[in-house]
């Protein structure tokens, strides 16, 4: 490691002193004064490290308190107070960035590329709410994540979402998640960053085009609860398959249920589950049929899917910005186009062979295809399983918090009268 | 839900088996990226020497207004008397008129020293970093203007916007410690 800093620093140096005798064949030799001193060139140093530790500190207490509050307190006020603590301190105060979202593409970039070094601070953030998840169930999308606090305070009049839309919407996030890993381990781009809805306003500065994106969310939001949480965050993917088995879940009353469905209309987010009854006789032979044949479909869709993700590879590698400088220095050599762009002069003017440009675009559409077969045959998994999974089904008795898709924002225990019934016993208890 | 909490069934044993391996993955991910994982954070930066001084910083800034500033290597200008990293190329006299200034905020103020020498300093409340000025420079002078992120209003994003829009290259990310890359740094 040593050595190899060493190395660079001659490197560098010596980098430094060829540059300088580059300019040192000045055009004009610079004066030697003798009266007047040179000015020195300011650097104003970035902001010290401390403050990211400080940030995973807090990021830690918030978890736990927020665990504290869910699974103990059993409060929905004080969840919200929190979630408008995280909202304002992760949101408008650190700018929203570093989050747990796309610290995702950082993580994979650093799985992928041995070059790149995640920084410490990035990586807590992206490890410790899968730890608390884990643990206690979704307690990062309960009051700590910015961009779940800024939904839940503007959901105001929600409406139910059909649970077939829910389920094929919540596909999207699927998606957005393969192809943020793909660009991410590309070295292309970090999309989640490039399209985070909610840090322009957390910045209140950005592209026109992101704070209206952000704003329209804001206003779906108003009426569908937390819709980039549930359709479009590609950490949410994550968090839901590690919430259904972690061990402790939200409980809507720890006191039996009375069966009286109130929590059902409080959640917004469709994440509260119905008791089953006994299936009659038709449906069940008829889910076995179709059981039997999503089986043997499930290879067949990883293939095809896999087969989509290498043939839109192609196009996908165009974000790539070497592949794009590529393509368009060789439009310029066939005479397709007539004028030059500022990248493709730029790459001129370096002197680089075109050749060796050409073998490093691909280089990188090469790894395009592989990855883009994985990713798209992952997607087919995950379409296969989800079609196998809604032909079974699990016997509940009671009204239930839906492992993976509840956030614990805590409005079903407000809700809920035998939650009224046990606090008010408890309250008596303690005078 | 009165089931015995020690009584494993064949959901609860699935339910712990998909949970042990989650956290056996979360763990090796965390070790292999722990092993490698840097303490010092990066900051990103422009390597002038790959600038193009194309003035995308000067738009494509998160911020209101750009965190990239023109900064001056003083020990490599030649203090000209005619600048071309100041004058306008139609100029019609050698002096401080906005309308022979190449700046279009006026950053660029300049002093005599000594005949037949002239101090360029750049005021950064007003530059925008749109890179005029450096094109000049580097064009027909000794290129001691050049572009730098000031680290004092950078916000450090995971993926930099300018960067994204950079066609050289330029931008890289460089360790927080060193986090400036200065034209001519073993002149001083």
């Amino acid at each position: 490691m040593m050595n190899r800093l060493s190395y660079i620093l001659i490197l560098g140096i010596c980098l430094l002193i060829t540059c300088s005798q580059l300019q040192a064949a000045e055009r004009f030799p610079p004066p030697e004064f003798e009266n007047h001193v040179l000015p020195e060139t300011t650097v104003p140093a970035p902001h010290q490290d401390i403050y990211e530790y400080i940030d995973v500190a807090v990021l830690f207490a918030a978890l736990c308190l927020a665990s504290y509050l869910v699974l103990k307190k059993r409060n929905r006020r004080y969840i919200f107070a929190l979630m408008i603590f995280s909202l304002i301190y992760f949101g408008f105060w650190r700018k929203g960035c570093v989050c747990s979202i796309g610290a995702l593409q950082n993580v994979a970039l650093s799985l992928f590329d041995s070059n790149y070094a995640i920084p410490i601070g990035v990586l807590l953030f992206f490890l410790l709410p899968l730890i608390f998840t884990l643990f206690f169930g979704r307690m990062f999308c309960a009051a700590v994540c910015p961009l779940g606090a800024i939904q839940d305070v503007f959901l105001l009049k929600p409406i139910p979402v059909p649970r077939w839309l829910e389920n094929a919407l919540r596909l999207f996030a699927y998606v957005y998640l393969a192809v943020a890993i793909l660009f991410a381990i590309t070295g292309s781009a970090f999309i989640i960053c490039r399209y985070d809805p909610f840090i322009s306003l957390f910045r209140l500065s950005g592209s026109l085009n992101m704070l209206v994106l952000g704003g329209c969310v804001l206003l779906i939001g108003v009426f569908i609860g937390r819709p980039y949480c549930r359709f479009i965050c590609p950490y949410g993917v994550i968090l839901r398959q590690l919430s259904r088995v972690s061990r402790q879940q939200v409980t809507i009353t720890p006191d039996d249920c009375i069966k009286c469905r109130l929590c059902e209309d409080a959640c917004p987010f469709g994440a509260i589950t119905r008791p089953t009854h006994q299936w009659p006789q038709t449906d069940y032979s008829m889910n076995k049929k179709r059981l039997a044949f999503f089986i043997v479909l499930l290879p067949v869709l990883v293939l095809l899917c896999g087969w989509a993700g290498n043939a839109l590879s192609g196009s996908a590698s165009r974000v790539h910005v070497t592949v794009r400088l590529a393509e368009r220095i060789y439009a310029e050599d066939a005479g397709d186009v007539k004028d030059t762009t500022d990248a493709s002069l730029a790459f001129r003017a370096t002197g680089k062979p075109v050749k060796e440009l050409y073998s490093e675009a691909d280089v990188i559409r090469e790894k395009f295809a592989l990855d883009g077969c994985l990713l798209g045959a992952f997607l087919g998994l995950v379409i296969g399983i989800k079609l196998i999974g809604s032909t079974i089904q699990w016997h509940r008795e009671d009204y239930q918090a839906d492992r993976a898709g509840c956030v614990a924002c805590g409005r079903c225990f407000q809700y809920c009268p035998r939650e009224h019934d046990r606090l008010k016993k408890l309250n008596e208890h303690s005078k | 839900m009165a089931e015995n909490k020690d009584y494993i069934n064949r959901r609860r044993f699935m339910k712990n088996s998909f949970c042990g391996t989650f956290a056996a993955g979360i763990g090796g991910i965390a070790a292999v990226l722990l092993a490698k994982a840097s303490k010092a954070d990066t900051v990103w930066q422009i390597d002038p020497y790959k600038c193009v001084a194309c003035g995308n910083c000067a738009t494509y800034c998160v911020l209101e207004e750009s965190a990239v500033k023109c900064v001056h290597a003083y020990a490599m200008c030649g203090y000209c008397n005619i600048c071309t990293g100041y004058l306008e190329p139609t100029a019609t006299n050698v002096d401080t008129g906005a309308e022979n200034e190449l700046c279009p905020t006026g950053a660029i103020k300049r002093s005599f020293i000594e005949d037949p020498y002239y101090e360029y300093t750049i005021d950064e409340e007003l530059c925008i970093g749109c890179g005029k000025c450096v094109k000049g420079c580097v064009a027909f002078g000794n290129g001691s203007l050049f572009l730098q992120v000031r680290h004092d209003r950078c916000l450090n994003c995971n993926e930099c916007s300018i960067a994204a829009a950079c066609p050289s290259g330029a931008y890289v990310r460089v360790p927080a410690d060193k986090p400036y890359i200065l034209k001519g740094a073993d002149h001083s």
